[in-house]
């Protein structure tokens, strides 16, 4: 028999083993739906140190970094992740949007780390350790969907800083991340009660293709880059990319609308306060500071008209007003810090602070945090 | 080449393996006679097709269509020197040629036709000035055959020609001086003009080929080949992006012996699992291993970002094992799509990474580049060196036949200092290894000692500690090949020995 005789049969069978085991896998992967399991697998914690924030970004070649929607990887690689709470820790939560995240601050100039920098010890002697879990984009539903998860690290304390901008109903599931957890946001409507349609289109449900090993490759595929670019991560510490930007804008529109709303009147329905109390609702015994964080407040043309970019001044204004009386009516930990940051730091948006106004704004929660630790 | 072109070509190339695997099998000799006909035009059409579709996009204004058309004018001219004295048989060369200009004409006329526009990275040029332009390569070089051809001076003009075009292509202010050129002619801004601009197919692997032919010519060595045999030995679409380089008499050989006759059935079968096999092996190679580690592996950005010495050496790691996996994975693509049409192409890489010594990692690395400037500069140079009064020292022929030997394969690379340094960086190791080795031979004649039994883990240490030394000092010098600047490759260097 000659070698190509031997080959001719063992080539078909490969191809007939190949093809059988491939269907096997991917029926698997429909049946039990792996993903989050192997987003817990991560080299992070392990091989390369954990991330001081979360996953994120769009020019992942440059910031050593990416954006990606399983959760369970996300939290994986974030040094949160590292081990079991240590017993003589006060562990803190930040959760909010781009500007807790640290958007075009490096690792140790965002408000965690100078919050760690403090080395505050809490009443009981423990020293307080806090941990960045801000995610880009402005949304409190995403951040109620991140706060599920952090609840299994065992804060002490929460602190969520929240903008106008983060709670309008209109904005809730446009977060890709919150569109892409479509079952774990029903979950949270369903439990909470919130007031947000979970039958949305932009809730993103995998059809059984793409619950298949092809139809997951883009998400297998992010977690194997996402361990990938730890390398680049411990090698260099750069975890952003850090581009030349225009400076937020100082002078406005004479506008007066806020996304659909007009002038005179912001009701509280239009704002997803539910989600915040949800998120105290989920946190539990748990304290949370829930912070008015810091805008920018324009000396520009038509500043009369709006505070910046994001906001007429007739709604923020309305909006302060509306958070602060639901916060007094739950007793809530509340801080109001909307302008205690001038207006030269800030980077390219009116809410993204410098290194000095992230400062200022750790000291002002650090107080607020040393209160609500001794009142506890 | 994209994973989508590779597929295409893999897939036209597998189609052709199984239909002459079936028409072995099927022992018809009409079928056997019309695919052994139909096998060199398909050859051909593709080089052609491939050297269009493949050509990457340029600023120049249909600079993406003129590139290939000059590379198949290149082509054209230098048959015609190197096909002389002998004759030609004119009937076939004319239709090789129509063949050709047929297909250049075609591809130039899906600017007219939106659903196939277009081949080319953009729109070609009108059909007129293709066609003055076919016609006049197709003139000039039945001038050249008429009244040149039996010139010596001729074939040295034209590798001077090939030459100069490589040189001018490889250094960058002299690329960028083309493009000003090149963008004046078209009409475009002169100020934007940049070596980029002009990124010429394969030039590097078409250019040896052909230096190889007219210094083979000149040698009398070169075997009769037709424009057809010739069209498809320097643009055989495998082997146009990335080697490896052929010999032109033994590619050759594999263009005329294939056949797919009945008793050559197991050969046909071995072609299509071998190619097939290679291709696999090559894609996975390429875009799953070396597109990974090229995430992590060192680059000029993150060379002046890493902070620790243990992180460098991991940055420098995954770029040794980047390029040799996207390298050879691409020569394994080129290996499998030349065996499903029958060629044998050499070999490139032989595990080079395990290897005891510098002298067999050259042997093992880049193995066709390697053996061709063996053949066309070191054994020269250092032949013509013993015949004079330097030659009297075989250390100093040495000396100066790897030195510059190592010098033109980094230059080969591109003409500037950190390619140089590259090229150096080896030529000393070479050198070093050349010395110790001599040294070690005569050190163990002079021992006059009965041998003594050494045991197998002391050889195999010896071995493993070889293989690291010399991996080592490889990995090492991609410091210089990826750093342009050589500042920084020192930076590097310091940052990895912890200074």
């Amino acid at each position: 028999m000659s070698r190509v005789d031997i080959h001719r049969p063992a080539m078909g069978r490969i191809a007939v083993k190949a093809l059988a085991l491939f269907v096997l896998i991917n029926a698997l992967f429909v049946l039990v739906d792996p993903l989050p399991a192997i987003g817990s697998l991560s080299a992070y914690n392990v091989i390369f140190p954990g991330r001081p924030r979360l996953p994120y970004s769009d020019f992942p070649d440059r910031a050593y970094n990416l954006s990606l929607y399983t959760l369970n990887a996300m939290f994986a690689a974030h040094e949160i992740n590292a081990g079991p709470k240590p017993a003589d820790e006060y562990r803190i939560l930040l959760i909010g949007d781009s500007s807790v995240w640290g958007f075009l601050l490096k690792p140790e100039q965002t408000l965690a780390a100078y919050l760690n920098a403090g080395r505050y010890m809490s009443p009981d002697g423990r020293r307080v350790r806090v941990y960045n879990l801000g995610y880009p984009i402005m949304s409190v539903t995403k951040d109620l969907l991140l706060l599920r998860e952090a609840m299994r690290y065992q804060p002490d304390l929460i602190v969520w800083l929240v903008t106008l901008e983060s709670l309008p109903r209109n904005r809730q599931l446009i977060h890709p991340l919150v569109q892409n957890n479509a079952s774990a946001v029903r979950a949270l409507i369903a439990e909470y009660g919130l007031a947000l349609d979970p039958n949305d289109a932009r809730l993103i449900d995998p059809s059984v293709f793409d619950r298949t090993v092809v139809g997951r490759r883009r998400h297998v595929a992010d977690i194997i880059r996402l361990q990938l670019y730890g390398v680049l991560w411990a090698a260099t510490g750069i975890d952003q990319d850090y581009p030349d930007y225009e400076p937020a804008a100082i002078d406005l529109e004479a506008d007066e609308t806020f996304h659909d709303l007009k002038p005179p009147m912001l009701r509280a329905e239009d704002l997803a306060l539910d989600v915040l109390r949800a998120g105290h609702a989920l946190a539990g015994a748990t304290p949370i500071l829930l912070v008015n964080e810091p805008i920018l407040i324009s000396n520009g043309r038509n500043s009369d008209v709006r505070y910046n970019f994001f906001y007429p001044r007739w709604a923020y204004d309305q909006y302060r007003a509306l958070l602060a009386a639901e916060a007094q009516r739950n007793r809530w930990h509340y801080l109001d810090v909307w302008d205690i940051v001038p207006m030269s730091e800030f980077t390219n948006s009116a809410v993204h602070l410098t290194p000095a106004g992230s400062l200022l704004l750790a000291n002002r929660i650090a107080e607020a945090v040393q209160k609500i630790a001794r009142r506890d | 080449m994209s994973l989508i072109q590779i597929l295409v070509f893999t897939a036209s190339a597998s189609v052709f393996g199984t239909l002459a695997l079936a028409v072995a099998r099927s022992g018809l000799e009409r079928w056997r006679n019309a695919v052994r006909a139909a096998r060199p035009w398909l050859m051909l059409a593709a080089g052609v097709i491939a050297l269009y579709w493949l050509q990457p996009s340029t600023p120049i204004r249909h600079l993406d269509f003129w590139l290939p058309t000059a590379t198949l004018a290149l082509v054209g001219l230098i048959w015609t020197v190197t096909s002389r004295p002998r004759p030609i048989d004119i009937p076939t060369t004319l239709v090789t040629a129509s063949v050709v200009a047929g297909l250049v004409l075609l591809i130039g006329a899906t600017r007219y036709i939106d659903a196939l526009c277009c081949l080319t990275p953009s729109r070609p040029p009108e059909a007129t000035a293709i066609l003055v332009v076919v016609l006049a390569i197709v003139a000039l070089c039945a001038g050249f055959g008429q009244f040149l051809a039996g010139a010596r001076q001729l074939n040295a003009a034209l590798l001077v020609m090939v030459l100069g075009v490589f040189v001018v292509l490889k250094t960058e202010p002299l690329g960028a001086g083309l493009s000003a050129l090149l963008r004046s002619l078209s009409g475009q801004s002169v100020a934007q003009a940049s070596a980029f601009d002009v990124s010429w197919l394969g030039f590097s692997y078409i250019a040896f080929r052909l230096i190889h032919v007219l210094r083979d010519h000149a040698a009398g060595r070169l075997p009769a080949l037709s424009l057809r045999e010739f069209v498809i030995y320097v643009l055989f679409f495998p082997a146009l992006v990335a080697g490896p380089i052929d010999r032109a008499e033994r590619f050759v050989k594999d263009v005329r012996t294939w056949d797919a006759a009945p008793e050559q059935i197991d050969a046909r079968a071995e072609d299509v699992s071998a190619g097939l096999q290679r291709i696999f092996i090559g894609l996975f190679k390429k875009f799953a291993l070396a597109d990974t580690l090229a995430l992590i592996a060192l680059n000029p950005t993150n060379a002046g970002q890493v902070q620790t010495a243990g992180w460098a050496w991991v940055l420098v790691y995954a770029y040794a094992f980047r390029l040799y996996l996207d390298f050879s994975g691409y020569t394994d693509i080129a290996v499998g799509m030349g065996r499903l049409f029958g060629v044998r192409l050499p070999e490139n890489f032989d595990r080079p990474y395990l290897r005891p010594n510098l002298t067999l990692f050259w042997n093992s690395w880049h193995m066709t580049l390697a053996n061709w400037f063996r053949a066309y500069w070191f054994n020269p140079l250092t032949r013509w060196l013993r015949t004079r009064s330097i030659g009297r020292d075989a250390s100093r022929v040495i000396l100066i036949g790897q030195t510059s030997t190592m010098l033109l394969i980094g230059l080969w690379h591109g003409v500037a200092w950190n390619f140089a340094l590259w090229g150096v960086w080896h030529a000393l190791g070479l050198f070093i290894h050349n010395r110790w080795s001599a040294w070690m031979r005569a050190r163990s004649a002079n021992a006059d000692l009965p041998s003594t039994p050494t045991s197998v883990w002391r050889t195999r240490a010896v071995a493993a500690f070889n293989i690291a030394l010399t991996f080592h000092f490889v990995a090492l010098g991609w410091v210089w090949f990826v750093l342009p600047d050589v500042g920084q490759a020192l930076d590097l260097f310091a940052t990895l020995f912890g200074g």
